[in-house]
């Protein structure tokens, strides 16, 4: 017995010395967190940090398909009702057991007014916990996609929220700072055990984390994360070939073949869900920034058209991204669910058309209008307007850039100040309806239908179909969809340009799966 | 003497008003908080009471007003950026600039005055003219190019040096300093440089060029004559006399090198309150902003104000006049 008591010893010890083996991944990006609430920002540089340590019901695999997360099955039981029967045995970080409860209280934090992510649960009536591992989430309508929105909300902990007086996202009113700005406790890979805002967060491996023991994790060997934000191009660049950290989620453009040229570095690529288009004013009687009178050139199809033929995408393709890019027809990539292939198509690049085109809407000569660009929110966004600007010269319409930080120019389109702007859309629930309704649908005023839709299209066969995808499942929504694409192609409410591709760069001997999403996911990771 | 500070001070409050009036109405071109703070998804109702949350939807007068009380009383609000304590953020950041200028002005003095006596002495020595050949590097090449050279020379090709951060800090109390780790002084190195390279050559030029006045007056020909040793004429005398301009541009340059080492900062991602600044301008968080410009403006009128009273210490003539009058 004690010879066995001591093999069994002798045994752990050798597996953990297998598994603690510390191997620290150093990774820079040019932003920090914001906060590391997981209800409070809904944008990239929170949660590529968040999404290591929390987990979702639902996750995503290698190929942002939909995988077994928290809960280990999901089905819609009825039309307004998903049922998702939940992972025994998990805890959180610091102990607490994981329960349906846990669900239903993150669901409702979500929802609340301070949260930024209210479009993950818009059409959420409720959560009830069945029993204490099953949980009914009642939708007000139909959803077919409640999955792909769930898939992006982290769950936590009930009663370390209650503890910590964490119960709403975020108080701008309350002068003081949240706990959950600076904390966390989810059940996720990693857990936070230093947070120095704009110095550094530093995550170690949480051995007790389920997801150990699936294929995808079993080969990684990453025990330690230290990020740290280094916000300048060059620095970073020199950082990674200095050998100070192994992983760069952002390499700027200019240095990537000097990256791909220096020994023990590698750079991997992939198309990001995100498409750059240039967006119109399609509703005043007048632009603002024209020298049109008494009419809006914009409204004649065959204004836009022309603007659209004008623009050489393969010059852009190939001189301002570097072939960083896929030239596209459309305004959301093959990864998001509902996309069609056919209806991916441009129209052909044709000045001759352009002029001609001008000419039959009655503008011979052209007209001037000011293009209203970031300079930096997208890869090379304000050398796309430029380039833009100058293949426009040449069928005669003198448009005049004005490039400005994000700050300000998503201030100014937000208020429709504009006739025509670059915008680029990422599509985080993976599924068109997102694009359609936040893009193409007539403001009236529901939640989230045209919130981003500043040159104000409006059409209604458009606003029918975006319908039938919101209520509507299976062949229906998905024709519903290929018709509303056929729109797009047809009445050119955007110019779309191309998705991005986002590149990353590391040291030779580090390895990630590259995602569209641009998250990386150091589950899956390993250094050698 | 007394009456001599509480004049300044006084004169001071009218100043802070004016660079707070002038930042906050900058301001209302930076940008849209709201916009940012709501992200990609939400309503107008969500909006509006975001606005409201805020008091953006006051008038500009009241929201300066509020600002003022509460920036008196060190109450700056919560950053938008960080949903933090601006005075904690700042406090936090103070620390890792104020080491680095206080790094680069040490550098820019104890390298600066005697490179400037040396040249001042002995204008046509080889040394002198490379000195001088050398500073103009220093004043003509843009900061981040510096800095950029130096991270590819130390810590790309040779490896020696870190090329951003400031490595491991030891915290001692609320202060955390980079001095007492080998990785943290390493880390001090080449922002220093960067940093403190204009200084010093300015420093150098100065002082040059008032050792070549001083060292013509009938003062130093005096101090010859009398057949003091030539350490004593040049260190004693003639130093001393070009002291009074060096101290003025040595103090305005302190606190333009805290203002200023944002370049520097953001280069080597140095976590100062410069860094702090600008990524608070990306993103026009306004809390922020104004409390480092406030806290920047506080930093130049109380370094004047040590610069006049230095001026006593090292002008006995000051002190005689004043004294007369005082009595």
């Amino acid at each position: 017995m004690r010879k066995l008591l001591m093999a069994a010893a002798l045994a752990m010890g050798l597996c953990a010395a297998a598994t603690t083996e510390a191997r620290t991944v150093r990774w820079a990006a040019s932003g920090d967190p914001n906060t590391m609430d997981p209800h409070s920002q809904n944008v990239g540089t929170v949660t590529m940090v968040l999404q290591q340590i929390y987990d979702p019901l639902i996750a995503r695999d290698q190929e942002l398909g939909l995988a077994p997360g928290l809960a280990t099955r999901w089905e819609q039981v009825e039309p307004t009702r998903w049922r998702f029967w939940l992972r025994d045995g998990v805890k959180f970080h610091e102990g607490q057991p994981f329960t349906a409860a846990d669900v239903v209280f993150s669901i409702t934090r979500a929802q609340q007014p301070t949260s930024n992510f209210a479009i993950y649960v818009d059409t959420i009536d409720r959560a009830v916990q069945v029993e204490p591992l099953v949980v009914d989430v009642i939708t007000r309508v139909a959803d077919p996609i409640l999955p792909n929105k769930i898939a992006s909300l982290l769950i936590m902990s009930q009663s370390w929220s209650e503890q910590h007086n964490a119960t709403r996202p975020q108080n701008t009113r309350a002068r003081e700072e949240m706990y959950t700005t600076r904390n966390t406790n989810g059940t996720g890979a990693y857990r936070l055990t230093v947070r120095e805002p704009d110095v550094r967060t530093v995550m170690v491996r949480s051995n007790d984390w389920w997801g150990w023991r699936e294929p995808a994790s079993r080969d990684a060997n990453i025990t330690e994360i230290i990020y740290r934000p280094i916000a300048s191009d060059a620095t970073r660049v020199a950082a990674l070939l200095s050998g100070e950290v192994d992983f760069v989620l952002d390499p700027p453009l200019q240095d990537l073949n000097r990256l791909r040229a220096a020994p023990n570095i590698k750079v991997t690529e992939g198309p990001e869900v995100r498409t750059i288009f240039l967006a119109m004013d399609v509703h005043r009687d007048e632009l603002l920034y024209s020298d049109v009178r008494g009419r809006n050139p914009l409204k004649d199809i065959r204004v836009r058209r022309a603007l659209y033929q004008a623009i050489d995408i393969q010059a852009i393709h190939r001189t301002t991204m570097r072939g960083q890019s896929v030239v596209t027809g459309t305004f959301f990539p093959p990864q998001v669910n509902g996309y069609v292939q056919e209806e991916d198509v441009r129209l052909p690049y044709d000045q001759a058309r352009a002029r001609a085109l001008l000419a039959e809407a009655g503008y011979p000569n052209g007209f001037e209008i000011t293009l209203d660009c970031p300079n930096n929110r997208y890869i090379n966004d304000e050398q796309i307007c430029q380039a833009v600007v100058a293949m426009w010269a040449r069928v005669g319409v003198r448009a005049r850039l004005n490039s400005m930080p994000l700050a300000p120019f998503f201030a100014k389109i937000q208020r429709d100040d504009t006739s025509i702007y670059l915008l680029g859309w990422g599509v985080p629930t993976l599924d068109a309806l997102y694009s359609f309704q936040s893009l193409l649908r007539s403001r009236d005023g529901g939640q989230g239908n045209g919130i981003w839709n500043y040159g104000r299209y409006s059409n209604a066969r458009m606003d029918e179909l975006i319908e039938v995808m919101t209520n509507q499942s299976g062949a229906p929504r998905q024709e519903a969809i290929r018709e509303a694409l056929r729109i797009y192609r047809e009445d050119v409410p955007h110019i779309p340009l191309h998705h991005q591709m986002i590149p990353w760069a590391m040291r030779s001997n580090f390895t990630i799966p590259h995602m569209a999403n641009n998250q990386p996911y150091f589950r899956w990771a390993r250094l050698n | 003497m007394f009456a001599f500070i509480v004049n300044r001070i006084l004169q001071a409050i009218p100043v802070m008003l004016t660079v707070a009036l002038i930042s906050f109405a900058m301001f209302a071109y930076v940008g849209d908080p709201v916009a940012i703070m709501l992200g990609q998804d939400f309503t107008e109702a969500q909006r509006a009471a975001l606005v409201r949350d805020l008091g953006l939807d006051q008038p500009f007068w009241v929201q300066f007003a509020e600002f003022v009380a509460n920036a008196v009383q060190g109450q700056f609000g919560l950053s938008y950026r960080l949903s933090r304590p601006v005075a904690e953020l700042i406090a936090e950041r103070a620390p890792a600039t104020l080491e680095l200028a206080f790094c680069a002005a040490t550098l820019a003095l104890l390298i600066g005055v005697p490179m400037g006596v040396y040249t001042g002495l002995y204008r046509n020595s080889w040394l002198s003219r490379f000195f001088l050949t050398f500073s103009l590097i220093g004043v003509s090449l843009p900061t981040f190019l510096i800095g950029i050279l130096l991270i590819l020379c130390f810590a790309v090709w040779l490896g020696w040096l870190p090329s951003f951060g400031r490595g491991d800090t030891v915290q001692l109390g609320w202060w955390s300093t980079g001095f007492l780790t080998w990785s943290g002084i390493k880390a001090l190195i080449l922002p220093s440089i960067t940093l403190g390279l204009f200084q010093l050559t300015l420093i150098m030029r100065l002082v040059r060029a008032e050792m070549l006045e001083v060292l013509r007056t009938d003062y130093i020909k005096f101090a010859r004559a009398r057949g003091l040793p030539n350490r004593a004429v040049h260190f004693g005398h003639a130093l001393k006399n070009t002291l009074v301009p060096v101290i003025t541009i040595v103090g305005l340059q302190l606190g333009a090198i805290i203002a200023f080492a944002i370049v520097t900062e953001t280069v080597f991602q140095w976590p100062g309150m410069g860094l702090l600044f600008i990524q608070s301008v990306g993103v026009a968080d306004i809390p922020v902003m104004s409390a480092y410009l406030m806290l920047i403006a506080l930093v130049f009128v109380t370094i004047n104000l040590i610069v006049d009273l230095l001026y006593y210490a090292v002008d006995p003539r000051l002190r005689i006049g004043r004294g007369k009058g005082g009595h």
